[in-house]
This record gives structure tokens, C-alpha cells and sequence, in this order.
């Protein structure tokens, strides 16, 4: 086994910015809105650099699929603990269609190249909810897939997992080569502080074309349109509890 | 200011203006009283009490970091897990 992990990282819009709709309801606005790291993607990173620390892997390989500015993703990956970055260069009308199915035949397209062990992805991406990332690659490789990880272990050739699901926990043993996606309580990112990103500076990105990867980037699904949701009514206050029962009656509640 | 120190106490300041970065009240709130709190102590010799300065100035960073990360995963649980 090669030992090496790949992790895919995506640029998204800060979590903490307040998203507005563009005026002609086509998208969201990005143009000078904060960027960064998908938070679940920095707990991807984190998984994966925790177990470079314990010896379990070799190398850690950042993967980022976008525009120039997804270099300054990988860089904080990079600065996290992360070994080289593979940028795939992705721009314009094919960057504004890109969506899980295209990003996972290109991350399957690496994972062969590459000869990766095992690929780490978080579970979902802040800006488009998807989900779907980790599972379509791992069905593109025929690989076996922990999703929701909650706790991650490696036995050997095997990868015990703790997932979360629904009805809570459940721990299942999936063989390597295998893909796995991080839940919000994996693992504590660490911070990426100036000292570690001086000396990320050092560590390679390597440009990667889709086409140099065969991957075909058309897009079967079209946006039609994008709206904000719903305001929230306003509640509104009553003095007796026979006020309540009253304009419940009105609504038509009771 | 000693020798050797002056370099860590320049590579403490970067860093603390680097996390203040994200700081919720705002950037330049951070700044300003950053560089009061280090100007304040320009004048002091003693390697021992500088010593002592940078390691709170330490501790200040990982309460920083601690501050984003805890903002984050309570956004986070917040928009995702219903309770």
C-alpha cells in the first residue's frame, strides 16, 4: 500500500458571511465576498494529518478543484499539516457548473494516478448541501466508503469507522483502498498560524488540467433559479392564555 | 530589549495580528489594542519578565484559536443538527 491520502478541499464562502442573492435570482454573489476552506473539508485535513502523525499513512495529499483562488485553499491544507497539493484547474462557465459528479470523477481520476490509499472528503460542502461527493467517487472506484465518520481507526489493511447516523452511532470495518467523509465531530482542526503558513510555502502544488485526467466536466443538471428563503413571519405576543386560544381559533388551528 | 528575545517577541506580535484577523468585534479594534498592550511594555529589560509576557501572549493565541473554533462548531451544529 502506498501509504499516500488524498484529501479534497473546496473553496467555499466564508461560514460566517451573510449570503446575499444576486439581483437577476441566477446565483449567489462572490465577487469580493470572504472565501475560505469548507469547514467540514478542514476536518478532513485534520483527520488526515493526525494520521500521518501517528504513522499510520506516509503522505497527505491536498486536492482542490476551481479557479487560481483554490491555490489559497490548498495553501492553508498545506499549512495544516497537508505533504503537496494537486490543484486542478477549473475556470469560468465550467467552474459555475462544476458539481459533485464531475469533481468525483476527477478526484477517481487521482486516486488512480496517484495510487492513493485512501480518500478523505468532508461530508458536505456549506454552499451547495450536496452531500454527495464522497459516495460518488467511492461508487466510481468501486471503492467501500465510511460516510458520517465520527471516529476513524485503521487495523491493519482495514479502517474501522464510527459513523453518525440517524438513529446514532454505527461502527462498521471497510477494507482499503477506501473513501471516507468527516462529520462536524471527527476531530478539532487545528489552526492554520503564521509560522506554519511560511513554511507551507515551501511544500510543491502541482497544476493538473481535467483533460489531463480524461474527465469530461458537462454538466447534466442547469440552475434555473435561486432565491432567498422565506422571511420569518414576525411572532406576535398575546396577554392571556385565552387570547392564545382565540387567535388559534382564527388561524384555524383548533 | 534583549537580543534573542526581541526576535520572539516580533514573531508573537505577527502572529497575534494575523489570528486578530477574524476577531469579532473587528480587525482594527484587535490591532489597536494589540499594539497599545505591546507598547505599553516597550521599556521593560528584565529577560525573566519578558519571558513571562511572551508566554501570555501565547496563551492570548490559543484562547484566540479556541474563540474561532468553538464560533465555528457552534454555527455549524447549529445550521446542521437539530437538536
Amino acid at each position: 500500500m502506498s501509504g499516500r491520502v488524498l484529501v479534497g478541499v473546496k473553496r467555499v464562502i466564508d461560514y460566517a458571511v451573510k449570503i446575499r442573492v444576486k439581483p437577476d435570482n441566477s446565483g449567489v454573489v462572490t465577487d469580493g465576498v470572504k472565501h475560505s476552506m469548507n469547514p467540514f473539508c478542514e476536518i478532513a485535513v485534520e483527520e488526515a494529518v493526525k494520521l500521518k502523525e501517528k504513522k499510520l499513512i506516509k503522505e497527505v495529499v491536498a486536492v482542490s478543484c476551481g479557479p487560481q483562488q483554490s491555490q489559497e485553499t490548498i495553501r492553508t491544507a498545506l499549512a495544516m499539516g497537508a505533504d503537496r497539493g494537486i490543484h486542478v484547474e477549473v475556470s469560468g462557465k465550467d467552474y459555475e457548473t462544476l458539481g459533485p459528479l464531475q469533481v468525483s470523477k476527477i478526484l477517481a481520476a487521482l486516486a488512480k494516478k496517484e495510487d492513493a490509499q485512501l480518500i478523505i472528503l468532508g461530508k458536505q460542502a456549506i454552499d451547495d448541501d450536496c452531500n454527495q461527493t464522497g459516495q460518488m467517487t467511492a461508487a466510481l472506484l468501486d471503492w467501500p466508503q465510511g460516510t458520517f465518520a465520527s471516529e476513524v481507526s485503521m487495523d491493519g489493511a482495514q479502517v474501522k469507522v464510527v459513523r453518525e447516523i440517524d438513529g446514532g452511532l454505527e461502527t462498521i470495518k471497510i477494507n482499503t483502498p477506501a473513501v471516507l467523509t468527516a462529520d462536524l465531530r471527527l476531530n478539532t482542526p487545528r489552526y492554520a498560524t503564521l509560522p506554519n503558513i511560511m513554511k507551507a510555502k515551501k511544500k510543491k502544488i502541482a497544476n493538473v488540467k481535467p483533460a489531463d485526467l480524461g474527465v469530461d466536466l458537462t454538466s447534466r443538471l442547469e440552475v434555473l433559479r435561486v432565491d432567498e428563503p422565506p422571511q420569518r413571519q414576525a411572532g406576535m405576543k398575546v396577554e392571556t392564555v385565552e387570547d392564545l386560544v382565540e387567535k388559534l381559533r382564527d388561524t384555524g388551528m383548533v | 530589549m534583549a537580543n534573542p528575545l526581541r526576535a520572539e517577541v516580533v514573531r508573537l506580535y505577527k502572529n497575534l495580528l494575523y489570528l486578530g484577523r477574524e476577531y469579532p468585534k473587528g480587525a482594527d479594534y484587535f490591532r489597536d489594542r494589540l499594539r497599545a498592550a505591546f507598547t505599553k511594555n516597550k521599556s521593560v529589560q528584565d529577560p525573566e519578565q519578558i519571558k513571562a509576557m511572551i508566554a501570555r501572549g501565547e496563551y492570548v493565541a490559543r484562547e484566540l484559536e479556541a474563540l474561532y473554533y468553538l464560533r465555528k462548531y457552534r454555527a455549524l451544529k447549529k445550521r446542521y443538527y437539530e437538536e
